[in-house]
């Protein structure tokens, strides 16, 4: 018998008054597993990623992660997830050091000043532990939310967008770190982005999103034969201009 | 319960710690922020320190009824520090970009409250304690003098701001920062009609049944009747507590309505304006 999932979205429907940002999305995504959420702006990552989270209530639908129905049994599960996005930031005039202990407490992580000590390890942070978290840059500010993403060493890791706005250099570092967090505690993680190089290199499974609706479900390289395609860049224009051509067809 | 409610209710000492020992590391690392809590309670005290002395010295009644502009002054400061400290705490996370990261931790809207209203506590201490030490050098009035009376008073002014606290949170919640005004002037809504200045007799007729509808108006004719009669009522205290016990009641409902709301519409990812 194959293991639950730990995400699964059955036709899952967000209307914002009569705009639908998620329309009918129905999928899951095996424990252990590296996804990746593919759009274009506007094409539903974010939304989807918040109702799995459980920031947001479905208009109709069902999202279950790690056994617990979002949003409401959330209480259930959220010590075990955890979350990084650009549009969400940590407290600029506390040291790195105090939003992780703070982060830490909420999360009741065991032994927290070893696993601040471990994460600044692993991130490169030591040196910075004790700096405001505001004076540092782009690059730095980013780690510092990965520490937090991973301080209660989270089954599940939802990402939005972890690069966005980071030099190829520091971006790549970054994959290298969320690879070696993922092989070693064998985490399920989804990645929403808008970088096809970097869910290329990390997932073993894209999810293509287009207008709220799941437009193509498959692996990086099955993608790549079946669109004829050297890169996922190429395939997601395939399947961008795909639609538009279709309805040009139809006019 | 906690079956019932999928752990909505369970309450843990140690995120309530965590959130407290934020906003402790926050005040710590601004020395704006600790000015800011001292400096309006102290020019207020002084200004209607001196107004209280020019009109001691001018009429029989208020030379009797001395004390009553500065402990109006200090009471009030308390209803309206300990609302604006709920709320400044709050707002915080807002102006940081942090409220998604609470929202997607196991911390429980209670827990999140509570550790608010702690904190709302320690401002006030942190501006009210010098400024009513100021008060009793320059112009002679104590208001620990006030006994046990000032526990109940303090208590009920508390629960009022509280209630309004957190309210005003969930508006802004639900609505963004373009809700922030609120935080800062809901209160004064409430100073014409609990009567901080005057008793509730100065007030329409019409208009006394809105004032009695008020915990803080209870708190002020107390103090009157404490200052110019020397008589303690404690049927006011009481009264004022069950009114309290229901705004307090309103003030979470509406909280958890409107964070509800909120993860309807999708305001906890927006917390701009």
């Amino acid at each position: 018998m194959p293991p639950a999932p730990a995400i699964e979205v059955r036709q899952l429907v967000k209307v914002y008054k009569t705009v639908a940002a998620v329309d009918g999305l129905t999928f899951s995504i095996a424990p252990g597993s590296i996804t990746g959420l593919l759009g274009g702006n506007g094409a539903g990552k974010t939304t989807t990623i918040a109702m799995i989270m459980g920031l947001l209530a479905p208009t109709s639908g069902r999202v279950t992660v790690l056994g617990a129905q979002m949003p409401r049994q959330r209480y259930r599960v959220l010590q075990r997830m955890n979350f990084e996005s650009p549009y969400v930031e940590m407290p600029m005039r506390l040291t790195i050091r105090q939003n992780l202990k703070v982060f830490g407490m909420l999360y009741g992580v065991p032994d927290l000043a070893e696993r601040i000590a471990q994460l600044a390890h692993d991130l490169d942070l030591t040196d910075l532990l004790d700096r405001p978290t505001g004076k540092l840059s782009a690059g730095q500010k980013t780690r510092v939310s990965l520490a937090k993403s991973l301080i209660n060493s989270p089954d599940l890791l939802l990402l939005d967008e972890p690069t966005a706005s980071l030099d190829p250099d520091t971006a790549d570092w970054v994959r290298a770190r969320l690879e070696h967090y993922c092989r070693e505690r064998r985490a399920t993680v989804l990645l929403a982005s808008h970088n096809m190089a970097e869910v290329e290199r990390l997932c073993e499974r894209v999810i293509i999103m287009k207008r709220g609706r799941i437009e193509d479900d498959d692996t990086p390289a099955r993608l790549l034969a079946r669109y004829g395609r050297r890169t996922l860049e190429e395939v997601f224009l395939d399947v961008a201009r795909r639609r538009s051509e279709q309805r040009e067809a139809a006019q | 319960m906690t079956a019932r409610t999928d752990g909505a209710l369970a309450f843990s000492p140690r995120r309530v710690a965590a959130m407290m020992l934020r906003y402790w590391y926050l005040l710590r690392s601004s020395w704006p922020r600790l000015v800011e809590l001292i400096y309006w309670p102290m020019v207020q005290m002084i200004t209607w320190g001196f107004v209280q002395f020019y009109v001691m010295q001018n009429a029989g009644f208020f030379a009797r009824a001395a004390g009553t502009f500065i402990g109006a002054v200090l009471l009030w400061d308390i209803l309206f520090r300990g609302q604006l400290g709920f709320s400044i705490s709050f707002l915080e996370e807002m102006w940081s970009r942090n409220i998604g990261n609470l929202m997607m931790s196991p911390l429980r809207p209670f827990e999140f409250i509570s550790a608010l209203m702690v904190m709302s506590v320690v401002r006030l201490l942190i501006g009210a304690v010098p400024v009513t030490l100021l008060a009793l050098i320059f112009f002679g009035f104590n208001l620990y003098g006030l006994g046990l009376a000032l526990v109940a008073f303090f208590f009920n002014l508390m629960l009022t701001s509280w209630a309004v606290g957190i309210f005003v949170s969930g508006l802004v919640l639900r609505n963004g920062l373009g809700a922030e005004n609120f935080a800062w002037s809901i209160m004064f809504l409430f100073m014409p009609l609990t009567c901080v200045y005057y008793p509730v007799t100065t007030l329409p007729t019409w208009l006394q049944p809105v004032a009695w509808m008020l915990p803080p108006t209870y708190v002020f004719e107390g103090m009157r009747a404490l200052l110019i009669e020397h008589t303690f009522h404690p049927g006011l205290m009481l009264d004022a507590l069950a009114i309290n016990a229901a705004f307090f009641a309103v003030g979470l409902a509406g909280f958890l309505w409107l964070l509800g709301s909120a993860r309807r519409h999708g305001s906890l990812m927006q917390t701009g304006e």
